[in-house]
């Protein structure tokens, strides 16, 4: 099936029914993408599908033909840097998905907008406060 | 000016070690390693949780399949631990709802998972309640004074019964491990706090010499305790399977097997009886502590000792009796969790001295001041305090930062309420845990500077920085030439478990010796120009226990901790009168830990480990039925999300501890005892009477 991934053309084998997830770290050899719960519940597995945060481990294969798909790996931007240096990667392994759901927030949205935006994506270590610092401090 | 050439990077925000492979998804976590050949693995569960194993029937077609119980072990069937009572897979015995009986591996997950096996068992006679099971643990009386002769002085006397439920550490990665025969021995890789627990648990379990067991530490996704003990476990599992197929296995449980079968935080009940004069000062503390230890000793005694040391909280007293008792139960081991019993005991502390300040017709934060502990006071086990003991200090840095007082004022009668907690907690092994377990660190040179070697392993605190930060400036070379190698027990030495806040302060503290015999051998000369003439260099060093500190491990008097970290926490809340429902509104969070080696590093482990707190005194509900965890999912286990974790203010106050490297203190525990106590003193605020946690909707709306 042919899909773009990190603005590569690819075309990849998979049952249509495989969750994207598996399909991302399985066959396609990502494994920036993390799976914390496979229930939709902790954001470990966000991508971005056209643009939008998704949970991977939701998303059936099928549903991505065509579509543009952007994982940790096709990430390259400040945030990166900011939650290195501000703390918003503690453990870890909440990051990838936390950064995937974060990109589209500018660094000056009101607290309201960034709470609510990263409501889906659960972070163990942080207490979230790191996070909303390491976005704020974007540049 | 001096002072500042001496500490360079110490105190300062460097880059992390750990940082760059986090955010690019380049980190390795173990269920990110594919191995070739390799097979997954399933661990087959008791499911009942009291019987006897009679026979197993495998209802599938084998071809494929590698499956192993406990007669395949070779060595001694055990979870070595503290009393190795834990088998590996039952034999006969069944003690809890997910004990490992079979366990089975297949290249084809698909088909591994389809496969069914049935047990046939005979049940017993379960015990579900602390209270009433007769058979326990371990023990511990802690006793200064005549208790009988302080409430003879008491103007007042204040009981109550407090009780806490279980907690899931709920790390984002669960437990996973790959395990690979390799030279007639094994070689795990895997996501853990404490390597060396897992070599000697599988030296044990295989019958092995050291040499021939390896294990290497993954990338791990957080821990909190929950890694300190199960990985030796599911490691077993994984290299029984790996022995018997001759493969590498791969055992990453999925969330829901995660959440069932692995440790919990220890619910307790806690009653106090305490004695206090008018003028509020305190004359006696009698105080019960009972904690369901599950269905094996596992760090049980452990658990206990630091609850029981803490239970009587931050205040002089000098009347005590505190009396704990860690009862078998069937069902899950519980073990450590970050904070290791002091959130219980303390929970149950800072909520009597709210109701006796009620009782007072007092002041809640003069109560605290009136018999918080000073320099010159002694704990429960006679620890007189030094001049780092800042109780009084962020009590009063609490109450100023956060406005107590006028909120108190204002709020009262309303849907908000404010309340505080005073905590401390020890940093390190309780008692001589520490001279035990002789921990060693070790230095090796590089060509540009040093390599630090150790078991302690990172999941998320930044040990990786905060060692190399405390080695460059001991060595008065620049941070970033001073490297950390990887952990596995091949080539680092045994540096104790990395848990009890003891790895910055006690690893730190030995690689601080190494970094100063590193600096004398060399000299003048440059890395290189050593190397070029002498040839390779490692200094490696052994924990030192300080003449000063010391502990009556049977009496248990004297000084139960080198130091404590301080804390006050001050948490403000709304209720919803329709749903009772609580918003916490904002957290402020003020610490006295010695010295923060990295200011980031520090303010996160108080901002996570109260937003641990808050989860804990809110939501975290684990609904236990019949021995069982029923809501093992995130759907129905609630951690708290960005939008349920108030805004946390960190105040960080420093007061170096004489034998931290660099002044500091342990850090990682000490925030999550204060936030639930606040937490259920704000709802006193608003006219509710909580005395259990998690303070659910339900609870309050009986309390209201
Ligand atoms: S793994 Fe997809 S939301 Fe948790
Ligand atoms: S950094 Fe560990 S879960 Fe977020």
């Amino acid at each position: 099936m042919k899909f773009t991934l990190n603005g590569k053309k690819v075309d990849v084998k998979a049952h249509p029914m495989a969750r994207l997830l598996d399909v991302l770290r399985e066959e396609c050899g990502l494994t920036g993408t993390k799976e914390g719960c496979g229930e939709g519940e902790c954001g470990a597995c966000t991508v971005l599908v056209d643009g939008k945060p998704v949970v991977s481990c939701l998303v059936p294969f099928a549903q991505v033909r065509g579509a543009k798909v952007r994982t940790i790996e096709g990430v390259q931007d400040p945030l990166q840097k900011a939650f290195v240096t501000e703390g918003g990667a503690q453990c870890g392994i909440c990051t990838p998905g936390m950064i995937m759901a974060s990109l589209h927030l500018k660094s000056d949205a009101p607290p309201e907008e960034v709470r609510a935006a990263l409501a889906g994506n659960l972070c163990r270590c942080t207490g979230y406060t790191a996070i909303y610092r390491s976005i704020r401090k974007r540049r | 000016m001096k002072r500042e050439s001496r500490t360079r990077s110490v105190g300062r925000a460097v880059v992390r070690k750990e940082g760059r492979e986090k955010v690019t998804g380049a980190a390795r976590y173990v269920d990110d390693v594919r191995m070739r050949g390799m097979l997954h693995g399933r661990t087959i569960r008791s499911e009942i949780a009291c019987g006897e194993l009679r026979g197993v029937r495998l209802e599938f077609d084998r071809a494929g399949f590698t499956i192993a119980d406990h007669r395949d072990i070779p060595g001694r069937n055990v979870v070595s631990l503290i009393a190795d009572d834990q088998p590996c897979l039952v034999e006969r015995e069944i003690r809890h709802a997910e004990e490992a009986v079979v366990l089975l591996a297949h290249e084809d997950r698909e088909r591994l998972l389809a496969a069914r096996v049935e047990l046939d068992c005979r049940t017993g006679t379960a015990v579900f309640d602390p209270l009433i099971s007769t058979r326990s643990f371990k023990d511990v009386r802690i006793e200064k004074g005549d208790v009988e002769r302080g409430f003879a002085e008491a103007d007042l006397v204040v009981e109550g019964e407090y009780r806490t439920g279980h907690q899931e550490h709920a790390y984002i990665e669960p437990n996973g491990v790959i395990a690979v025969p390799e030279n007639g021995g094994v070689v795990v890789f895997g996501s853990m706090q404490c390597p060396y627990y897992v070599h000697k648990a599988l030296t044990t379990l295989l019958g092995l010499p050291a040499a021939k067991v390896r294990v290497v530490q993954t990338e791990t996704g957080g821990g909190f305790g929950g890694k300190e003990e199960y990985p030796s476990m599911i490691a077993g599992h994984a290299t029984i399977l790996a022995l018997k197929a001759k493969r590498p296995v791969k055992i990453v449980y999925d969330r829901a097997e995660d959440m069932a079968a692995t440790t919990k935080r220890h619910p307790s009940v806690v009653r106090h009886r305490t004695g206090v004069r008018r003028d509020g000062s305190l004359t006696a503390q009698r105080i019960e502590v009972v904690l369901d230890g599950g269905a094996y000793t596992t760090l049980s005694p452990v658990v206990l000792s630091r609850a029981a040391i803490h239970a009587g909280g931050p205040y002089r007293c000098d009347h005590v009796l505190i009396e704990g008792r860690a009862m078998f139960t069937n069902t899950v081991p519980n073990g450590a969790f970050r904070g290791f019993g002091a959130p219980q005991t303390q929970f149950a502390g800072e909520v009597q001295m709210e109701r006796i300040a009620e009782a007072l017709g007092m002041d809640p934060v003069e109560l605290r001041e009136i018999n918080a502990l000073r320099p010159g006071d002694s704990t429960a086990t006679g620890q007189v305090m030094r001049d780092d003991c800042s109780a009084l200090d962020v009590l009063r840095a609490g109450v100023k930062r956060s406005d107590f007082r006028k909120k108190r004022r204002d709020w009262k009668g309303t849907s908000r309420g404010i309340g505080l907690s005073l905590f401390f907690h020890g940093a390190g092994f309780t008692g001589a845990g520490e001279v035990k377990l002789a921990s060693r660190a070790a230095l090796e040179l590089t060509e540009t500077g040093v390599r630090i070697l150790t078991g302690t392993t990172e999941m998320g605190q930044g040990q990786r920085t905060t060692h190399a930060q405390i080695v460059a400036d001991a060595m008065g070379i620049p941070y970033d030439r001073v490297e950390v190698a990887p952990v596995d027990t091949a080539r680092v030495p045994d540096s104790g478990p990395t848990v009890a806040s003891r790895t910055c302060m006690i690893v730190g503290g030995i690689l601080m010796e190494c970094a100063r015999e590193m600096k004398a051998k060399l000299g003048k000369l440059s890395p290189r120009a050593y190397l070029q003439k002498h040839g390779p260099l490692v200094v490696e060093k052994q924990y030192r226990h300080p003449e000063d500190i010391v502990w009556d491990d049977v009496n248990y008097k004297g000084d139960a901790y080198g130091t404590y970290g301080w804390g006050c926490e001050v948490a403000e809340i709304e209720v919803d009168p329709d749903t009772y429902e609580v918003r916490p509104l904002k957290l402020t969070a003020v610490v006295e830990i010695g010295k923060a080696i990295h200011p980031v590093l520090a303010a996160g482990q108080v901002e996570g480990g109260a937003a641990q707190g808050v989860g804990y005194a809110l939501f975290e509900d684990c609904a236990v039925r019949d021995g069982r965890v029923a809501n093992h999912t995130l759907t129905n286990y609630i951690i708290p999300t960005s939008v349920d974790t108030p805004p946390i203010d960190t105040v960080i106050l420093e007061r170096p501890y004489r034998h931290g490297p660099f002044g500091a203190k342990g850090i990682g525990e000490l925030p999550l005892d204060g936030a639930a106590p606040a937490i259920v003193n704000a709802l006193r605020h608003t006219g509710r009477d909580l005395r259990a946690i998690p303070a659910t909707p339900e609870r309050i709306m009986e309390a209201t």
